[in-house]
């Protein structure tokens, strides 16, 4: 069956094939090339060694920005699959109107980054204004406003998730367990979060990446203000190819940076839930 | 799993006010695009009345400046058109990699996978340049783009189904003379329409939403897509038109929650099952 199948390449897998390459090999395998090149167009690229790794790390803001990101990304990843977490296990209880919570929740992650980040820009400053503030005032404002937002879109997301997986848990383990007389919060430790792993090592994946990953949100809200202070890395790494000439190669072995420091943290963070994953 | 709770009436008071907390800051965006351009900042919590209220200006006022009606046609024909191409095409080409065992396959299906981690600022100028080049900086052009940069999920989502197909059943069919395109077409497309909704949901809420990659690769003088038109309001020094930005930000969020209100059932279903593991 298989070589009867094979003929059919053309019409089965060149399309996407070619757009793949189009869309992301050629350009990703251009840009671990251009990392290593003094350009400012594609053509016109020179070969420079290591240089603009050497540039990149040196820059202050880019460092600022890296750090700032990192604890970015810790405090939302705890609070957000924490709350997630808390809602869902409370929401798959008995309680009048759940679904209609669950709605609520969920509804921010349909309204695009940009949008997004106008409402709470509104939102933000009309609450510092009665301090005479605004949310550019410093970095740590910033910082707290992108944290709020963040979690506000996200909870709901990660809450459906962790809902389906509550959902999903055999009826058999907690009678089992109520049987054993365990109480709640040694159903909630011994029963309910092992069996949950699977769901978490998702969330977990899915909560670091999109912290790391932000942009529209960053953009819209604070712009990077006060004097780039309060810029995550893809911003950074925008504005480094964007907002100065002559910094395209900078901009691009930054990018490479981040895209490693991403991979590597997703993976680690992979094995580590993976392997806490019990077999249901 | 469902249990009784103890205080259930605590808990249902308990999250009603965290859920009015939740759409609070929209409601604070609604309620303020009818109020005048000076009283936005000064009297952010008032309810627009007499000498604050001003109609429906701000809409007026934010339709003209930004074209809303045509960036909402725009990012309609981008989002529609793409999510359709992507389904198409990543189902078809999961179907034959899954049943088409080589070097080129396989290898195809890894780099689908690593090219989930890859953050989009790795690609973005050289994806941009390269967009100019073939002259794909339309509308129609992003469709491709995005059926590129999209079909690492997407062929990942589709392969997982395809594993779960037996292949008895294409057999079958085969053995009754379908060609492959029948086989495809009437037998196993069909078995895969949950999974076309996932991925349809997943893809569209992305590209719906999406900024950065239309605002690289799209010739903006001709095209905005709606988050560009609202960025777009911010003018050169910083300065935003805040009674054009409250209307344009309500004219884009209530067409999503109505969508949302009718297709909820499948919205959350579709992003359930495409949490996959990356």
């Amino acid at each position: 069956m298989s070589k009867n199948i094979k003929k059919y390449f053309p019409i089965f897998m060149l399309p996407t094939l070619l757009a793949f390459v189009i869309g992301f090999l050629v350009p990703f395998i251009m840009g671990i090339w251009l990392s290593f090149c003094k350009f400012t167009t594609v053509t016109d690229a020179k070969f420079v060694g290591l240089s603009n790794y050497r540039q990149a790390i040196a820059d202050p803001e880019f460092m600022h920005a890296f750090w700032y990101t990192t604890a970015f990304v810790i405090v939302t990843v705890i609070v957000i699959n924490v709350a997630a977490f808390a809602i869902a296990y409370m929401l798959t209880k008995k309680i009048n109107g759940s679904n209609i919570f669950r709605s609520v929740f969920f509804m921010p992650n349909l309204i695009g980054g940009i949008i997004l980040g106008w409402v709470w820009q509104l939102l933000l400053n009309s609450i510092l204004a009665i301090w005479g503030k605004t949310i550019v005032y410093s970095p740590t404002y910033g910082f707290i406003g992108m944290v709020l937002l963040l979690c506000w879109q996200q909870i709901g997301y990660m809450m459906v998730i962790y809902i389906a997986g509550l959902q999903n848990i055999p009826g058999d383990y907690i009678e089992a367990a109520k049987v054993d007389g365990a109480n709640s919060r040694q159903m909630l430790w011994r029963i309910i979060l092992p069996s949950m792993m699977p769901s978490i090592t998702i969330c977990s994946f899915l909560t670091i990446t999109n912290g790391f990953k932000m942009f529209d949100q960053n953009l819209a809200l604070t712009n990077g203000a006060p004097s780039k202070m309060s810029e995550l890395l893809a911003l950074n790494i925008f504005n480094t190819f964007y907002g100065r000439n002559g910094f395209e190669g900078v901009g691009q072995a930054k990018a490479v940076i981040f895209f490693i420091a991403v991979a590597v943290i997703a993976v680690i963070q992979n094995r580590l839930t993976t392997r806490k994953e019990v077999q249901a | 799993m469902t249990k009784k709770v103890k205080h259930p009436v605590f808990w249902t008071v308990f999250f009603s006010l965290v859920s009015l907390a939740y759409i609070f800051p929209i409601l604070l965006v609604f309620l303020n695009s009818f109020k005048k351009k000076a009283y936005i900042s000064r009297e952010p919590f008032g309810i627009p009345m007499g000498k604050q209220f001003v109609g429906l200006d701000n809409y007026v006022n934010g339709i003209e400046k930004t074209d809303f009606f045509q960036a909402f046609g725009w990012t309609l024909f981008i989002t529609v058109a793409s999510v359709l191409v992507i389904i198409l095409c990543c189902s078809m080409c999961a179907w034959y990699i899954m049943r088409v065992k080589n070097a080129l396959t396989s290898g195809f299906y890894l780099l689908c996978l690593f090219s989930m981690v890859v953050p989009f600022q790795m690609v973005m100028f050289t994806l941009s340049k390269i967009v100019d080049m073939l002259q794909l900086n339309t509308p129609w052009g992003l469709i491709i783009v995005y059926l590129g940069y999209g079909a690492g999920l997407s062929v990942f989502i589709f392969s997982g189904f395809v594993k779960s197909i037996p292949l008895d059943i294409e057999e079958a069919a085969m053995i009754d003379g379908c060609t492959p395109i029948q086989t495809f077409f009437q037998v196993v497309l069909p078995i895969m329409k949950p999974t076309c909704v996932t991925v349809a949901i997943l893809q569209a809420m992305w590209i719906w939403n999406d900024y950065l990659l239309p605002y690289l690769c799209l010739d903006i003088k001709k095209y905005k897509t709606i988050s560009i038109a609202i960025q777009y309001l911010k003018g050169g020094y910083g300065s935003v038109d805040m009674g054009a930005m409250m209307g344009c930000l309500v004219l884009a969020i209530v067409p999503i929650i109505v969508f949302y209100l009718f297709c909820q059932k499948y919205i959350i279903e579709g992003v359930v099952s495409g949490a996959v593991k990356g």
